[in-house]
């Protein structure tokens, strides 16, 4: 079988191609339920199995000590709350690990230590440990995974990510709905009807799919702050977001739109209009219910784009705090709280969620929209 | 909440405006044309000439919209691109000289030149790799999904991820940057990949092919699917092996599709800016065209000619494709 060893490296292909391709997405997963003091210091991939850390702790300075037949003994934990195992404890920093866990290590003056497996220590001595420092005690411990959902609390209700989650929901849907019926029946009249300058009209829309977004930006927003200032309104507004994304969805919608239009049966339409139907009576009851793939191909195209779109939001709804889309919000903390990992994925997660579950359940019309609006 | 009860008023509303607008139209057009007068001229005629208004009335809105935020624009950037910082005085072609001269925009544009270079050609050919071997196994469709997932993921989400990737500690402390980690393992020394001049643009590249692939995967996947069997199957009677057949024999047959993927990956190359502004600002010798438009929109209050100007640049790039694009459009059109 010559057949076999190639089998298997098709397989082995496929396999790196999805690791390569999840493995940075599913690392920043992990990262956003640890602990934030964990990612710090060792990488996400080491989350899953125990971590073996260094670390110390310093015990208090004599508070909580029992006092029994004139020695002195303070007890207490060296995990301070989480979890571990220790498994060799030192009392320098040039020695961290001289003792195992368990064992009894003499401080000099009668005084020893002892830390067991579960991180409870013991100092116990002739003298109270009051008015000196606080013992210190090095240790090795692994650290069972620990996920928590602190760092999700912490961006929805700190850091403002909620009202921007909800920012960008007020930005996203209605310029989806919006385009959608315009599109519509500007596509039906490009595919049904017989006008002249009808071939003129849908080159156009083809070039305009490729017209940068650049280009509008400066003379939109001098458009936008002209008839603000002359009609006493703020131009920066969800309206004109909205209409803004609706220019600039527009194209692809009418042709998308239009490439499925133009395919569907000659002979229902004809046999419609023998029958005395007029042309909006075939499109809102023949032809809209029969587009209803390429119409949702099309919303999630736009949704998505809305969604994830950071340019149009930025210019023409502005940086202000209370107006930030999500995707605005995760630059700025890019910026502000850049090496603070726990904030940025959690974050990034939030704002890639609604995308990833629109993406993985409607994924059937979003290929087929794709094939629609590019294959010729 | 307010801001929630807008919304939900605003999308009902914008309906609301636009089935009347259609209707309303459409119903005044029948009235002022019946089609019903009980005199068989009159009526041939007003069907006529309600035929000729109708697909006016119908495309009105979208022609609307695409003339003001699209068309109208291209001309008044073009306008502005000769005009000073607020837009007023006419200052001929200074904007474009300054422009050739600042070594801001060269460093921008030979840096998009090489994405332009690169982006397309990876990502292409990662997506016909990707979508030749997916074909080929049982658990190629959820392969796809997950090759094809970060299309949805935004660029700044898409830019945090990779951030963590390329994270970089100094000195001793243990990397939590699986890239660094990984070099570290193999006995290298880390870097701080982003802040390392020219090969920073490389690994700003990766993000943006990454979430191209599986665009151009998709695609030419189906494009390999509407192969005919029998080209195939005459070539295994030939005796061609599995590679032949897909570089003599496949490939050819989708060129097509294979420039019109190139083509859109390069349209997204062109207006890439997000994935730069969150990555590096610019910084490091990282720059690109539309980062560096936006900066010159805003910065110091903004410089509307210069910001025009370097809008007028990209379209001018673009424009090759548009003209390829209508091309073909019209050509497929005769062709129906």
């Amino acid at each position: 079988m010559a057949n076999n060893p190639y089998r298997w490296a098709v397989h082995l292909s496929v396999v790196l191609f999805v690791v390569l391709w999840t493995l940075p997405t599913f690392g920043l997963f992990v990262t956003s339920f640890r602990d934030k003091d964990q990612i710090a210091v060792s990488g996400w991939w080491t989350a899953l199995g125990s971590a073996t850390r260094n670390d110390m702790f310093r015990a208090p300075a004599g508070e909580g000590e029992v006092e029994e037949g004139g020695r002195f003994t303070l007890t207490g934990s060296v995990f301070a709350g989480a979890g571990g195992h220790v498994k060799a404890f030192g009392i320098s920093s040039k020695a961290p690990d001289a003792f195992a866990a368990g064992e009894s290590a003499d401080l000099g003056d009668g005084e020893s230590l002892t830390v067991a497996q579960d991180g409870t220590f013991t100092l116990a001595g002739p003298e109270s440990f009051k008015d000196r420092r606080g013992q210190r005690i090095f240790f090795t411990a692994t650290t069972p995974p620990a996920f928590t959902l602190d760092n999700y609390r912490a961006v929805l209700f700190a850091e403002g990510l909620g009202r921007s989650f909800l920012n960008s929901a007020t930005v996203a849907i209605p310029s989806t709905v919006i385009p959608i019926l315009i599109a519509a029946f500007a596509a039906y009249a490009l595919s049904w009807m017989q006008f002249p300058g009808r071939a003129l009209l849908v080159a156009a829309i083809v070039g305009l799919l490729v017209v940068p977004l650049q280009m509008s930006l400066i003379p939109l927003l001098r458009i936008y702050n002209a008839a603000g200032q002359a009609l006493g309104f703020d131009p920066k507004s969800y309206i004109g977001i909205w209409l803004a994304h609706t220019g600039f969805g527009l194209p692809l919608a009418i042709y998308l739109l239009r490439n499925y239009m133009v395919g569907l049966p000659k002979e229902i339409m004809e046999s419609a209009r023998v029958d005395g139907a007029t042309d909006f009576q075939i499109f809102t009851r023949i032809v809209l219910p029969l587009s209803f793939p390429a119409l949702a191909s099309f919303a999630i195209f736009q949704f998505l784009w809305t969604w994830n779109d950071l340019l149009v939001a930025l210019v023409f709804l502005g940086p202000q705090d209370d107006k930030l889309v999500l995707t605005g919000r995760l630059v700025n903390l890019l910026g502000s709280r850049g090496g603070d990992w726990e904030i940025l994925a959690a974050s990034a997660f939030v704002s890639i969620a609604v995308p990833i579950l629109v993406f993985f359940a409607l994924q059937k019309y979003l290929v087929r929209g794709l094939l629609a609006g590019s294959v010729k | 909440m307010v801001q929630v009860w807008t919304a939900l008023f605003t999308i009902v509303l914008g309906i609301f405006a636009a089935v009347s607008w259609f209707w309303g139209a459409n119903f005044c057009l029948d009235r002022l044309l019946p089609a019903r007068t009980g005199d068989p001229v009159r009526n041939a005629r007003n069907i006529h000439r309600a035929g000729l208004i109708r697909p006016w009335l119908f495309l009105g809105p979208a022609i609307l919209a695409l003339g003001l935020y699209l068309v109208y624009p291209v001309w008044e950037s073009l306008f502005l691109s000769f005009h000073g910082k607020s837009g007023r005085e006419f200052v001929g072609a200074a904007n474009y000289r300054w422009l050739f001269a600042d070594p801001g925009f060269r460093e921008s544009i030979i840096n998009n030149f090489l994405w332009l270079l690169v982006v397309p050609a990876a990502s292409t050919f990662l997506g016909l790799l990707a979508a030749a071997l997916t074909d080929r196994i049982a658990w190629g469709n959820l392969a796809k999904s997950l090759i094809f997932m970060p299309m949805a993921i935004s660029f700044v989400g898409a830019a945090v991820i990779w951030k963590f990737v390329y994270d970089y500690r100094s000195g001793d402390d243990a990397q939590i940057g699986i890239l660094n980690a990984l070099v570290t393992w193999f006995g290298g020394d880390p870097q701080a990949w982003i802040a390392l001049p020219f090969w920073n643009n490389f690994f700003l590249m990766a993000i943006l092919v990454w979430i191209q692939t599986g665009f151009a995967m998709v695609i030419l996947s189906a494009a390999l699917r509407g192969i005919p069997e029998e080209t195939i199957e005459a070539a295994v009677l030939d005796g061609a092996n599995g590679i032949q057949i897909f570089f003599r024999i496949m490939v050819p047959q989708i060129w097509g599709t294979i420039a019109v993927v190139w083509t859109t990956i390069t349209i997204t190359v062109l207006k890439v800016f997000d994935i730069v502004l969150a990555m590096t600002n610019g910084q490091w010798k990282s720059n690109v065209l539309a980062n560096l438009m936006f900066d010159w929109m805003f910065r110091g209050g903004g410089d509307f000619g210069r910001g025009a100007a370097i809008a007028i640049v990209i379209m001018a790039l673009v424009t090759p494709i548009m003209i390829w694009n209508i091309r073909n459009a019209r050509a497929e059109m005769e062709g129906r």
